[in-house]
């Protein structure tokens, strides 16, 4: 079983984020990186699956060339081998990340035979685009279903479940090869090992130099006319960012109604007015 | 004048269960139809699938929609994305659409994506505002909202999706406006359309009442201190009828199942008290639960950043004040 898990490089925010000074990335100089969460689970799961079924993992992300520390990272719980399309300075929009995202995936499996599995993140933690892994999977003629929260491989078929929009779950079967868009949840990822890290430091990343222009890349300028359906050749790119702002800020200056364990009957008289206990 | 510019019509694709419209979609319904007033000569369209699609969409009569698009097919009464996208597709040629709107759903942003990868258009997901001209200005949420992008969507047809809880639904029912004319069309599904398909429901593990629905929501962070310590949030969330979650600190420690996740990354709650009980307050948490009516924070620093949220506060070690709360709770109960 040969699976492919594709990452992204993103801040590791917590408090409310500050913006460079061009307006149109946020300040991470104070701030650490990480893979994209609901991604961090799929590392695992790859890892999972390989160590179930035998074959080999990779790791691919789209990103600068800093980005080698989250493909380091996702070797140091196991991950085979890893590969870095790198570019240089400025944001790649969704259609044209999965354009070169499907590119490398055919220049790979060329190369070293067909990956069973590929998987994404449901929607990458800063841009949000909910688009990339379906567009990949539909450039590939691939079959795909996103949001998946379990995940188990039999006789060539991937059993994937995802939450009902009324509890419980719903069920897919995708035959492989296939694409699954996983959320967090899908598993618990373990810690590196300090013999794991020293391994994954030491490991080759292969690299392709991607440059700064994804528009330019494909070749295509916003507007022009769609492409042939179903081939994700010569979409139209966009969006196309203009500039990042904060949302105005909801202060409240919190009433504070007690302390301690003396602040019960306050509590109790509050949930009353608000009709909350009768 | 660019490609996709004003006149033409604004499809919104609407979601619907046992002939009842979705939220989300009645939101995106209320996001459209600005967009159409501001363009001459526009009108929202709507598109419904399924066999009970005709009579959800006599439930919009107050919408503004001119028109719905049903692709009455039994098929489609279990979700199947391509099969979705591909009468989606099917809805926008044949009303020549110049916008589809789709809510930010799981299921709208995951059809609107495969329509996307097919028609190769771009797509802008969770848009909260759209400044319509020529070429597109709108505004989208990243960070789940925690910060917003400028950006340009220019196309033959423009994809969006709207941002969940950005604007207020449409109400639903028989209303008092013009009856919305149902088209029934054939939609020229294939049977590999519904290859990727739900194939069965399998109930929740959980019982009592979902973090989603409940009045109350006891929150528990890093501060409850345990797996262990989760047990007074129970019993107080037991005593109001509530239900219990967690910040993703305590689902990563595997102090609770990763389903009571409330964040970015897991549930967005919307009771009408949120009791943040040891929760610090990171902006991811914060996108999760600032849909409540009020917050209660209790917490034993009172410049964590949960408190610029928060409505009322308690300063404290929640392992004295929760326990202290059930017990006047019981108290008052039994004297009642």
């Amino acid at each position: 079983m040969n699976v492919l898990v594709c990452v992204k490089r993103v801040p590791q925010t917590g408090g409310r984020m500050v913006l460079a000074p061009d307006g149109r990335s946020i300040d991470t100089r104070f701030l650490g990186f990480t893979i994209s969460p609901h991604e961090e689970c799929g590392v695992e799961e790859a890892v999972r699956v390989v160590e179930a079924h035998g074959g080999m993992s990779a790791v691919l992300t789209l990103g600068p060339a800093e980005a080698e520390d989250q493909l380091r990272d996702a070797m140091a719980i196991g991950i085979d081998r890893a590969i870095l399309l790198e570019t240089s300075g400025g944001e790649w929009d969704p259609v044209s990340t999965a354009a070169a995202i499907a590119e490398a995936i055919q220049v790979q499996e060329a190369a070293n035979g067909a990956f069973d599995l590929v998987i994404f993140g449901n929607e990458a933690a800063d841009t949000g685009d909910y688009q990339v892994g379906i567009r990949v999977a539909v450039a590939l003629g691939r079959p795909v279903i996103n949001g998946i929260k379990g995940l188990t491989l039999t006789d060539g078929v991937a059993h994937a479940r995802r939450e009902a929009g009324g509890g419980g779950w719903e069920t897919y079967a995708l035959p492989l090869p296939a694409v699954i868009g996983v959320k967090e949840g899908l598993n618990l990822p373990r810690y590196p090992s300090v013999p794991g890290r020293l391994r994954a430091k030491r490991k080759e990343i292969e690299r392709v130099a991607l440059g700064g222009s994804p528009a330019g890349a494909l070749g295509l300028g916003a507007g022009e006319d769609a492409a042939v359906e179903g081939t994700g050749v010569g979409a139209v790119p966009g969006p196309t960012m203009v500039g990042l702002r904060l949302p105005a800020e909801e202060r409240t200056a919190a009433t504070v109604i007690g302390h301690g364990a003396d602040a019960a009957p306050a509590v109790v008289d509050l949930l009353l007015q608000l009709g909350l206990v009768h | 004048m660019a490609a996709g510019g004003a006149g033409g019509p604004i499809l919104v694709f609407v979601e619907q269960v046992g002939g009842e419209v979705d939220r989300l979609s009645l939101e995106a319904l209320a996001f459209a139809a600005p967009l159409a007033a501001a363009a001459a000569g526009a009108r929202v369209e709507i598109v419904v699938l399924g066999s009970e699609a005709a009579a959800s969409a006599g439930t919009l009569r107050d919408s503004g929609a001119a028109l719905a698009h049903v692709v009455a097919d039994a098929r489609l009464d279990t979700y199947a994305p391509v099969a979705w996208a591909a009468a989606l597709g099917a809805a926008m040629d044949r009303s020549s659409a110049v916008v589809v709107v789709a809510p930010g759903s799981d299921r709208g942003n995951e059809v609107l994506a495969h329509l996307a990868a097919r028609r190769g258009l771009p797509m802008a997901a969770h848009v909260v505002s759209v400044a319509p001209a020529a070429s597109w200005r709108l505004v989208r949420q990243r960070w789940a909202g925690s910060l917003l992008e400028d950006a340009a969507l220019d196309a033959p047809v423009r994809l969006v999706s709207v941002a969940p809880h950005a604007v207020a639904p449409i109400e639903a029912g028989a209303g008092a406006g013009p009856p919305v004319e149902a088209q029934l069309f054939d939609a020229d599904l294939h049977d590999a359309d519904f290859d990727v398909r739900v194939g069965g429901i399998e109930a929740s593990e959980a019982d009592g009442v979902s973090l989603t629905d409940a009045k109350v929501v006891v929150g528990g962070g890093r501060g409850v201190g345990s797996a262990a310590g989760f047990g007074q949030l129970e019993e107080l969330a037991g005593l109001l009828g509530g239900a219990v979650g967690g910040s993703r600190v305590v689902t990563s420690l595997g102090w609770r199942p990763h389903s009571d996740q409330i964040g970015q990354t897991g549930l967005r709650i919307a009771p009408d008290l949120y009791i943040a009980c040891g929760i610090s307050g990171a902006i991811q948490h914060i996108v999760g639960c600032k849909a409540a009516k009020r917050i209660l924070a209790i917490n034993t620093d009172p410049d964590s950043p949960i408190m610029s949220v928060a409505d009322y506060a308690v300063i404290g070690d929640l392992g004295a004040v929760v326990p202290a709360i059930s017990a006047e709770l019981r108290r008052r109960a039994g004297a009642a």
